[in-house]
């Protein structure tokens, strides 16, 4: 084992694997990118349909104007083409259903989802290897019953369900917290009054989110806890008399954190999509539930926009948490 | 943000202070009882803009009504009220309207509002942005402003529902010197509406709220009587419903709760339901068969779908108890209604022996017929609507395949007629000429949503439709129209059953909330809280 300090993250050594990635993930998302134009264009309907559904009443001039305002008589190969040139050229394109640029549109949900989907991820992936680490160190002991129940019970009760609940007891029963929304409409507040305010409204969706995270790290960390306990490294710095603080912190957490790590990556990649469902029960205005929108309203282009959004995030994570491990493992260096 | 005892006794105070100055016209109300206050409410879904005469979905048109003007508004009864138009009157050959506008109405931005911006909406926005409005004013050979405040509408016909047509969702008088010249869908004003209304745009924050405040220029003086309505957007319902039942909300209409908690909130001392509000709009959920092929084109296989329906159970099982069953094309909430055609009782030896008759014989799994139903995805209601119909047909050997889908890939297939069965409520808007006879007519059978996509024609039912729309007199209209259903029902290309309500559900201290047929979508100015 070496320190983390006598290690330059950054070496010439490594930018030459990670220059190598990053020209695949260019690649991959110019793929992606086809793949989404191709995938959101397959679905039956288009926006011309659904604004006359929603009109109560229509006639061919007005479809033929709407589906020119769209592009959506031109041909798929132009249109795939035209969408190409404007992705080189990061511009995310116009949202004909809000008319409004689609990095506008994105820009302004950006916010409100980080916020919720960062808090839930530190109370989850903190809770998760707390605890679980903690389950893992007194495997079969009462607390490890205790919290492998609850972590089971968690998971296995549905999200929308969960953050009813929680409604129910903190903002209808006990009255502590609002049961919806991003912040106090209407209050004009600033400063440290309007995030102790956001901050009220933030803590039952994060948490909702959180504890379904919390509970599939809590599980991962202390199986990962109880399998590195019986390798022969452990064993040894037991036999050389090292302290059980000391055989904890130094050798058996690092090695126990690679399963967290990969599984806090993927989730990480997924933050910015937003929860449909939390921010739909809490009134959230966060992307996730755009995205939903914009499927149901085939806005093709904010569609678009965001999938290109998240396949950048996802591809940029990825490449950050494979650098994570060679930070956590050093023997990964090497691969 | 909701408004307590003593914020509210506060904005009481404060309000009895404008009072005062208020006192120079005489009047002895006292305002300082209603004044003042902030109304919350529900919208959902989310409207993708604020201009009602761009987009035409009910959440717009609830913020439309409060910030821009109609000509008319409409009564339960669905007589016509000035709104704009203070009076209004019809040649005797039916065929000019001279409607006298207001005086000193300002746009939001302090612009005068004169007739020249009713005759830019109706002659060059409304028939870009809006095709059922388009429809209509088509009739028109001219549309004029003699002076500021006259409009006068020419008809090349005389068109017996014109005057129907003035309401905030046809007819929303928009600003020429905003949108001249402009691209309709495009302008920003769209998003940040200047409208003449009580009250003004304030802030909307996307999926959150928007935030309306009073217009201190509003036309009529002391009105409207609140500060700020506030519209929260709330996507799921089950927060809908705690959020009014623990006052985040004061308000809520249409479909914002789900029926079972419409039912249990009525019940509650706190809030006022009501049903009233929806005449103008009166959709009757129905099934419509495409005509078109066998076995649906032969009236007997129909008869016999609609005997197989027990309306009742849809009623109250489906809708709740909010509903009255349906006997024909026309809501009786709305005008020229006739009750008295051929009945469909529940009874499925009827439907079997109508099947016999024509001699489709069970096959070896016991099926006479198999037809297509999309299912129309607006929610858990029309879902278990159709689920019942299929198991209801079922009993008489038509198997009936459910096809789900989203909004856009059902409005394709009803569109295109590719179905069998089709389960919607369009709205009747105030009377059959434009919002009834557009489903039936064979002039209208388009591949277009809303029109006579079953194939329906009946030269019989055109001429009615047709000398009805024109008929000055009502009760010669009312005669032809009561022939007109007649026919339909024994055609029956359509099921028709239910006429649906939908329950508005509000604080009790809320007052003057529900006051016209178009309910809440009303401008909200002479809603107050009562101390």
């Amino acid at each position: 084992m070496t320190n983390w300090s006598d290690k330059t993250l950054l070496s010439v050594a490594m930018l030459k694997p990670v220059l190598a990635r990053v020209a695949k993930m260019v690649g991959v998302i110019i793929a992606v990118a086809i793949f989404n134009f191709f995938l959101v264009h397959a679905a039956p309907g288009d926006p011309a349909l659904v604004i006359a559904g929603q009109a109560g009443a229509t006639d061919e001039a007005y479809m033929a104007r709407v589906r020119a305002a769209y592009g959506l008589d031109q041909p798929l190969t132009t249109q795939l083409t035209g969408y190409l040139r404007k992705v080189v050229t990061l511009d995310l394109g116009y949202s004909y259903r809000q008319q409004r640029p689609v990095a506008e549109v994105i820009a302004e949900r950006l916010g409100p989802t980080i916020l919720l989907t960062g808090t839930a991820f530190i109370i989850s992936l903190v809770g998760g290897i707390v605890l679980g680490g903690l389950a893992g160190v007194r495997a079969g002991k009462f607390s490890d019953t205790v919290i492998t129940v609850l972590s089971l019970v968690v998971y296995a009760t549905p999200v929308f369900w969960l953050g009813i609940m929680l409604v129910l007891l903190f903002a209808v029963q006990l009255e502590w917290l609002p049961p919806f929304g991003y912040q106090t409409v209407g209050a004009d507040l600033a400063g440290w009054a309007l995030w102790l305010d956001r901050g009220r409204y933030l803590l039952l969706p994060a948490a909702t989110l959180g504890l379904l995270y919390l509970a599939i790290y809590a599980r991962l960390m202390r199986a990962s806890i109880i399998e590195v306990s019986h390798q022969d490294f452990v064993k040894t710095a037991r036999a050389k008399g090292a302290g059980r603080s000391r055989v904890l912190w130094r050798h058996m957490l690092r090695n126990a954190l690679l399963p967290v790590v990969t599984m806090a990556g993927v989730q990480a990649g997924t933050l910015i999509g937003g929860s449909v469902v939390i921010e739909t029960i809490f009134a959230w205005p966060g992307l996730g539930r755009l995205t939903y929108e914009a499927v149901l309203q085939r806005d093709y282009q904010l569609l678009l926009g965001i999938f290109l959004v998240m396949s950048i995030v996802v591809a940029i994570f990825n490449l950050v948490t494979d650098l994570l491990y060679r930070v956590v493992d050093p023997r990964i260096r090497s691969v | 943000m909701m408004v307590t005892k003593r914020q509210f006794n506060k904005l009481l105070l404060s309000a009895g202070a404008i009072c005062f100055a208020d006192l120079s016209f005489g009047s002895t109300r006292a305002y300082g009882q209603t004044r003042g206050g902030t109304l919350n409410a529900v919208l959902q879904p989310e409207p993708p803009m604020l201009n009602i005469a761009v987009n035409q979905q009910t959440p717009t048109q609830t913020i439309a009504g409060k910030i821009f003007l109609s000509l008319l508004t409409y009564d339960f009864d669905l007589k016509p009220l000035p709104s704009l138009a203070k009076s209004w009157s019809i040649s005797a050959d039916g065929k000019t309207y001279t409607f006298k506008l207001e005086q000193n109405v300002k746009w939001h931005d302090g612009q005068p509002l004169t007739a020249d911006d009713v005759v830019y909406t109706v002659t060059e926005f409304l028939p870009v942005t809006n095709p059922r409005a388009k429809a209509i004013f088509a009739r028109c050979e001219s549309v004029t402003a003699p002076d500021p405040h006259t409009v006068v509408f020419k008809l090349k016909q005389p068109f017996a529902a014109f005057l129907g047509a003035f309401d905030i969702a046809t007819l929303p008088v928009m600003p020429k010197h905003i949108y001249a010249g402009t691209d309709l869908q495009k302008n920003p004003a769209n998003f940040k509406p200047i409208g003449s209304g009580p009250y003004k745009f304030k802030e909307w924050v996307r999926g959150s709220h928007i935030h309306l405040v009073r217009n201190e220029d509003y036309f009529k003086p002391g009105k409207p009587y609140l500060d700020a309505i506030i519209y929260r957007i709330v996507p799921d319902g089950a927060s809908r419903a705690v959020a009014i039942e623990e006052g985040q909300v004061q308000l809520t209409q249409w479909t914002d709760l789900e029926l079972f908690d419409a039912q249990r909130l009525a019940k509650n001392p706190k809030f006022v339901m009501t049903t009233k509000g929806y005449e103008y709009f009166a959709p009757i959920m129905y099934l419509e068969m495409n005509v078109r092929s066998a076995p649906l084109n032969d009236k007997r296989f129909r008869y016999a779908i609609s005997h197989a329906i027990d309306r009742e159970f849809v009623r109250d099982k489906i809708l709740y108890g909010f509903g009255k069953v349906a006997t024909g094309p026309i809501s009786s909430k709305t005008r020229f209604y006739d009750g008295n055609v051929r009945k469909f009782d529940y009874s499925i030896a009827k439907a079997t022996a109508l099947l016999d008759e024509m001699g489709l014989k069970p096959d070896s799994e016991g099926v006479r017929a198999r037809l297509k139903l999309p299912v129309a995805p607006y929610g858990e209601m029309p879902a278990r609507a159709c689920e019942y119909i299929r198991q209801s047909l079922a009993k008489i050997g038509i198997a009936v395949t459910l096809e789900t889908s989203d909004a856009a890939g059902w409005a394709q297939k009803i569109a295109n007629w590719d179905y069998d069965l089709n389960l919607t409520w369009p709205f009747q808007y105030g009377d059959p000429a434009i919002g009834v006879t557009r489903l039936y007519v064979s002039s209208n059978i388009h591949k277009v949503l809303f029109s006579n996509t079953i194939g329906y024609s009946n030269p019989e039912v055109d001429r009615l439709a047709d000398a009805a729309a024109a008929e000055m007199d009502e009760g010669k209209r009312q005669a032809l129209y009561s022939q007109m259903q007649k026919i339909l029902v024994e055609d029956s290309p359509i099921a028709w059953l239910v006429e649906m309500e939908f329950p508005t559900i509000y604080d009790k201290r809320l007052q003057n909330v529900v006051t016209t047929g178009i309910g809440i979508h009303e401008s909200f100015d002479e809603v107050y809280f009562k101390g």
